[in-house]
């Protein structure tokens, strides 16, 4: 335990001055002041909309850019960057050497790119919520205050994070065998587009596909025809795609610890 | 023994990079590690540091295997291997705190490694900007850090200028000296490894030709006296009349068997007094070519 405290300590230390860790944090602030200035300059659009259905206008412009495709995108690019900081100083062969168990590295790298994306939709969430409140202010008109999000907002990221957790176990493991960023970042982006382009036929398989799972969760909250009439907004968190994800999340891990265990440095 | 290895083995599909090799690197030495590139030098150090998985045959340090003591064994080595591992996008200290943070290692050793190594003015410098130099001289630093028992470097003077060289050099012979380290370094320069070395191994295409103390060694890499004259024939003659030992005689130069300086200078004053025009005359070492054919002739 002692082993993965230091090296996460270590991969916050080395990362923390590379672009992999600042877009985790540039990219909910870039994108939460867009949307805000939109809704800003743009108020007399949507200032007559319900609460509830304003909160998911609102908090929608941002999910749906980021579940569709800019979430697995930052996944991809995290998985490389946390693991390219090895590649590239050619420092796989000090590590592996060093009195640290080679679980502890591997897991490391692995909580860390994790957390990295925890902290990125964390952000999200507040920045979501601080945004909006402050909108509310600025604009009387905008009735955020009549409906509370928090709850639902949470859960919404937080599902949004467990159906991100399977793309992040195969790209992270793509990334740790691939040294260039080509081959990692081709077939994430291929496979994000499948998956999109499978959500979007409704194929009755789809929640079986890691890389379409953050496309399911946004597709299930987004506003529906009807959805004026619901007085709350209800967010089942553990669909079976998510549930898939975690499995997908958790065998990936364990199958590239023993591709590591394995594997020569050569 | 510091390092044991018994039959160590190693291909690398097909082909075998380490074949049958057995080690023994005494406590308090500096061990030689000498062998043409390609010869199997950086396979055999990721094999003593459980880069490679052992394919056959026994490693042991300090006496322990690393299949139920790796951090035990991993705790006490230091090692750099091949080109020094960097991070560029960090300063010199940076990368020697971000070791000492995985090694529980204070600060102050950080500052009294850049010290050792001559990098205090640079440390706040990314290391991606130090030159080959500077950063082979970092990463001895790292390899230093923890102050480890066995010190194992692979081509550690590769690209370093003289003066690098020689200050490498003689840390490794004070870490020795001084701190009773022991240290396995690998070359592919004879002349380097005579220098500073205590024991010798030697290998070619994956076997072991040699191993043995400096001593050992040098009774085999005996060096020559290389003489450019006007008439190289009637030279080697009138010196092979004299007693010399004649190595080798062509159009432009002839070489004779070392002995001792005096010996070299009575050579130049014999030709001299003898009417022969001597252009250049001064000792040089075996190559490593001529010394395999010696030790592949020669049983060891």
């Amino acid at each position: 335990m002692k082993d993965l405290l230091l090296s996460l300590q270590s991969e916050f230390y080395k990362s923390r001055k590379t672009l992999g860790f600042w877009s985790a944090i540039l990219l909910p602030v870039l994108i939460c002041l867009l949307v805000f200035w939109h809704f800003y300059t743009d108020s007399v659009k949507m200032s007559g909309f319900p609460a509830m259905l304003l909160w998911l206008r609102y908090a929608g412009s941002i999910l749906n850019v980021m579940g569709t495709l800019l979430l697995p995108m930052l996944v991809i690019f995290i998985c490389y960057s946390v693991n390219s900081i090895e590649h590239k100083a050619d420092t796989w062969k000090t590590l592996f050497s060093l009195p640290i168990s080679k679980w502890a590295v591997y897991s490391a790298k692995f909580i860390y790119a994790l957390l990295l994306i925890a902290i990125c939709l964390s952000l999200f969430y507040a920045l979501t919520m601080a945004s909006a409140n402050l909108l509310g202010n600025l604009k009387p008109e905008f009735r955020f205050a009549d409906y509370d999000m928090k709850g639902a907002l949470l859960q919404i990221y937080f599902k949004l994070f467990l159906s991100a957790l399977g793309i992040l176990s195969i790209q992270f493991l793509l990334s740790l065998l691939w040294s260039d960023f080509l081959k990692p970042m081709g077939v994430g982006f291929v496979a994000t587009l499948s998956g999109l382009i499978l959500v979007g036929f409704d194929w009755k398989y789809d929640y079986l596909i890691p890389y379409a799972h953050p496309s399911l969760t946004v597709r299930s909250i987004m506003p529906r025809r009807g959805m004026m009439a619901i007085p709350e907004l209800k967010v089942e968190i553990f669909t079976d795609y998510v549930y898939v994800s975690l499995i997908v999340c958790i065998a990936v891990f364990i199958a590239g610890f023993y591709i590591v265990q394995k594997k020569s440095v050569k | 023994m510091v390092i044991k290895t018994e039959g160590l083995t190693f291909n690398f599909g097909q082909q075998t990079v380490v074949k049958n090799l057995s080690l023994q690197v005494p406590e308090g030495s500096i061990y030689g590690f000498l062998g043409p590139n390609g010869a199997g030098k950086t396979t055999t150090i990721k094999l003593l540091l459980n880069l490679l998985k052992t394919q056959e045959g026994n490693i042991e340090i300090f006496g322990l295997q690393f299949n139920a003591h790796r951090k035990q064994i991993l705790a006490q080595i230091g090692s750099l291997i091949e080109q020094p591992a960097i991070y560029a996008h960090l300063t010199g200290k940076e990368n020697l705190l971000n070791r000492a943070i995985l090694l529980q290692i204070p600060e102050t050793r950080v500052d009294e490694m850049l010290n050792l190594v001559h990098l205090t003015a640079a440390a706040h410098k990314k290391a991606g900007k130090y030159s080959l130099g500077m950063k082979q001289r970092l990463g001895i630093a790292l390899a230093l850090l923890s102050d480890p028992k066995l010190l194992i470097l692979d081509e550690p003077t590769n690209g370093l200028d003289p003066n690098g060289i020689i200050e490498i050099r003689e840390l490794l012979i004070r870490l020795v000296s001084e701190h009773k380290k022991t240290v396995f370094i690998s070359s592919h320069l004879l002349a380097e490894v005579e220098r500073m070395a205590t024991h010798v191994g030697i290998i070619n295409n994956g076997e072991l030709l040699f191993q043995g103390s400096i001593k050992d060694l040098e009774a085999i890499s005996q060096p020559a006296i290389y003489i450019e004259t006007d008439d190289t024939a009637d030279a080697a003659n009138l010196l092979k009349k004299q007693g010399y030992n004649i190595i080798d005689v062509d159009v432009n130069h002839l070489s004779v068997a070392y002995q001792s300086k005096n010996k070299a200078g009575e050579i130049n004053t014999l030709l001299n007094q003898s009417g022969h025009v001597v252009y250049s005359i001064h000792k040089v070492q075996k190559d490593l070519e001529k010394l395999f054919l010696d030790i592949t002739q020669t049983p060891a």
